[in-house]
């Protein structure tokens, strides 16, 4: 086949390539995606400089639009100007950013949370890195993490005790979130074993387990974790609120992780289990060395993705009164210095959850992308 | 059997050996109150992260007659779904957060109201430009109403035994109501009184609305303690009915020490001059005082939380003391 050469090798139209060939392919290829393209342009344009020019441009940081100090509602430039057209009032988040970050917390006391945000970093950087040196000995680390910052938060070994009472904000949600999801992985992966184990009394206890905390919504297990674990617990013996929350968290959370890694178990190719079996693996070998890391990496979407869920449902327990990021928000609403800043409030508390749920969903990307996880297992 | 029935009597017994909240108060060193997540004026957080607000008051109250110091309190935060267990299970000492004094919760619940801190009653707020002065007058109206409360109740109650027609925009929450009433979606919002208040005073410009006279219910609010506990129950009810006194014989914080040497006998009763009124209740004779001197008389902590010249901006009314045409009126002091 050689008369490909009697042809000169000419460039793709104009209109395939390029800017405008990407526009005309992704934005304009019909009729309707073209209306669908000018109305979200349209809106985009309506709402866009909108939306800055409320939070940015003509808002209120620390001062009004007089120079004034900000420091209570009424300094605000909306507030003392309505006819003026005036943006966002910051000053009520700045004021009460300590609140906002650790609640109650003794002031004296706050590096303790500082050094625990720090190290929470630092346990996070084996996984973040893969290159990173000592990574064997920062998985160590990573692994004692919730112990030490237990001890830092709450207190002991010669800390002051700070009674969970005192937190608040964004330590709770993240006490929450994080505790939640790192005590709920493992346990997950032994419900999700003990489903299909073959001794029928573990399998029948995971699945009576997983299926009666999924059958539940989670406002029912803080509930539970709130009003009757106490009554199980022996007169004079008190949970601490903020644990028996955890406890109901983490089983909620427990429970699902169990599903989606079983998932991932059931995605696994009998081969896989027989060849493992066939080198002589024990049970926990095999599941350690072979099935789990397999498992665990088709996962990894899901994972991330009950997560994310988890992270965003902690916001609940202020039915039951805990005040976390959300709560602390509404608490300074309630305080008749602020009254009335409820948009500045839930803006700041709802990009507060972006950042934290938009980096935990870059981070699986990233992570689907290193394991390439689209890629057939058997041929990889 | 026998056996079985002595360590259930052992068992009995271990639980009924407790002692008493009051000592348990003391041997902690604090006392343990529950308040709202947060309400305008009646609770809420501080710049600082101290709570303030006039439930908050009575819980200093009892901590300045109990330790001489009002801020030896820890407050745990509830919500009206979470504040009776909380309390049932002992977590907190006492509760006070706008909770209405009703049978159910004072016989079937297992608690005690140890009195009334605030008579609330729901009302009805509307635009002044609507022009009606007297609830009615608001046939056919739109009401903005929260869903399944007793004040939807109360709202049909009113209109029906009034033989007027309205309309209900269900909403769920406070701030929701307070946009659809100021974006004229309803014309009329109705809850507490002293919730109406509250949304007035956050509307840009608070002369636009009013709150009607007419009050439907009676929403008593009070401080409760658990059943069983007399003793306790007294120093709460005690701690509370001192400030009421307080503003009876006019002592405040700013003249109560100049008031140990007043010549009204009540005055020296309860500021533990003569008598011994404050050990018949285990605390200290001078436990008025203290009350008096951290957390100041009824109406200072009236005036300083939900008074008029707060943002709320609520009358005394009901609230008023007998004296003054309201209901305000606590036992003598003797």
């Amino acid at each position: 086949m050689e008369n490909n050469s009697n042809f000169e090798s000419r460039k793709p139209p104009v209109a395939t390539t390029g800017i405008l060939g990407w526009c005309r392919q992704h934005l304009f290829s019909n009729w309707v995606n073209s209306i669908v393209t000018l109305l979200v342009i349209y809106f985009l344009y309506q709402l866009i400089p909108w939306f800055l020019d409320w939070s940015v441009f003509s808002a209120d940081f620390w001062t009004n639009y007089k120079g004034e100090l900000i420091v209570d509602r009424t300094f605000c430039s909306r507030v003392a100007d309505p006819e003026g057209d005036h943006g966002a009032c910051w000053a009520i988040i700045i004021v009460r950013f300590y609140q906002f970050m650790y609640g109650f917390y003794p002031s004296e006391q706050v590096w303790r949370v500082n050094l625990t945000y720090f190290l929470l970093v630092v346990a996070l950087l084996p996984l973040l890195i893969e290159k990173i040196p000592g990574r064997k000995h920062l998985i160590k680390f990573t692994i004692v993490f919730p112990i030490v910052a237990f001890i830092l938060l709450y207190g002991g070994f010669g800390f002051q005790v700070i009674p969970t009472n005192k937190w608040g904000g964004l330590l709770v949600t993240l006490v929450l979130g994080v505790f939640g999801i790192a005590i709920a992985f493992p346990l997950g992966i032994l419900l999700a074993l003990g489903r299909r184990s073959q001794l029928p009394v573990i399998s029948m206890f995971c699945t009576l387990f997983i299926e009666f905390i999924r059958g539940v919504p989670l406002i029912t297990l803080l509930f539970f974790g709130m009003v009757m674990l106490p009554l199980f617990l022996p007169e004079g013996l008190n949970l601490d609120g903020l644990v028996r929350v955890l406890v109901a968290v983490t089983l909620f959370q427990a429970a699902y992780m169990a599903e989606v890694i079983r998932g991932g178990l059931q995605a696994i190719p009998r081969g896989q289990y027989e060849a493992a079996q066939s080198v002589g693996l024990s049970y926990w070998q095999m599941n350690r060395k072979i099935i789990l890391p397999q498992a665990i990496r088709i996962s990894i979407p899901s994972i991330v993705n009950t997560s994310i869920g988890l992270f965003k449902d902690t916001t609940l327990v202020i039915i039951i009164g805990l005040l976390d990021l959300l709560g602390i928000g509404r608490g300074a609403l309630a305080d008749a210095t602020w009254m009335g800043l409820s948009n500045e409030v839930y803006v700041f508390v709802a990009l507060v959850f972006f950042i934290f749920t938009f980096s935990m969903s870059r981070y699986s990307l990233y992570l689907e992308k290193k394991l390439k996880t689209g890629i057939n297992m058997g041929a990889d | 059997m026998k056996k079985l029935l002595s360590i259930f009597a052992v068992l009995a017994f271990a639980f009924s050996a407790n002692a008493g909240t009051l000592d348990d108060v003391k041997n902690r060193g604090f006392l343990k109150c529950g308040v709202t997540t947060g309400l305008i004026g009646f609770a809420a957080p501080d710049d600082a992260g101290n709570w303030a607000g006039f439930d908050v008051d009575v819980c200093r109250a009892v901590a300045a007659a109990i330790f001489g110091d009002s801020s030896k309190v820890e407050f745990t935060t509830t919500t009206g779904k979470s504040r009776f267990p909380t309390l049932a299970s002992g977590e907190i000492d006492m509760l006070a957060r706008n909770t209405t004094w009703t049978l159910s919760r004072d016989v079937n619940l297992g608690f005690e109201f140890v009195g009334v801190n605030y008579y609330d009653g729901q009302g009805f707020m509307i635009p002044s430009a609507l022009g009606v002065d007297d609830a009615t007058g608001l046939d056919g109206a739109t009401v903005c109403i929260q869903t399944g409360t007793t004040t939807e109740l109360n709202l049909a109650d009113f209109f029906r035994a009034n033989g007027i027609g309205y309309e209900a925009l269900p909403i769920e929450t406070n701030d929701e109501a307070r946009e659809n009433l100021f974006a004229g979606r309803c014309d009329v919002y109705t809850t507490d009184a002293s919730g109406l208040s509250a949304t007035r005073a956050q509307a840009d410009d608070p002369d636009k609305w009013v709150v009607l006279p007419n009050i439907i219910s009676k929403e008593p609010l009070g401080p409760l303690v658990r059943h069983g506990d007399h003793q306790w129950g007294d120093v709460v009810r005690w701690s509370l009915n001192t400030m009421i006194i307080a503003e009876e014989l006019g002592v405040s914080s700013s003249n109560v020490d100049d008031s140990k040497g007043s010549n009204i006998p009540e005055v020296l009763r309860l500021l533990g001059v003569e008598g011994g009124y404050g050990e018949m209740l285990e605390l200290s004779n001078d436990f008025a005082y203290n009350i008096i001197k951290q957390v100041g008389n009824y109406s200072e902590s009236f005036d300083r939380n939900i008074g008029p010249d707060t943002p709320l901006g609520i009358g005394r009314n009901l609230n008023a003391l007998w004296t003054d045409g309201g209901i305000l009126y606590a036992p003598p002091f003797r």
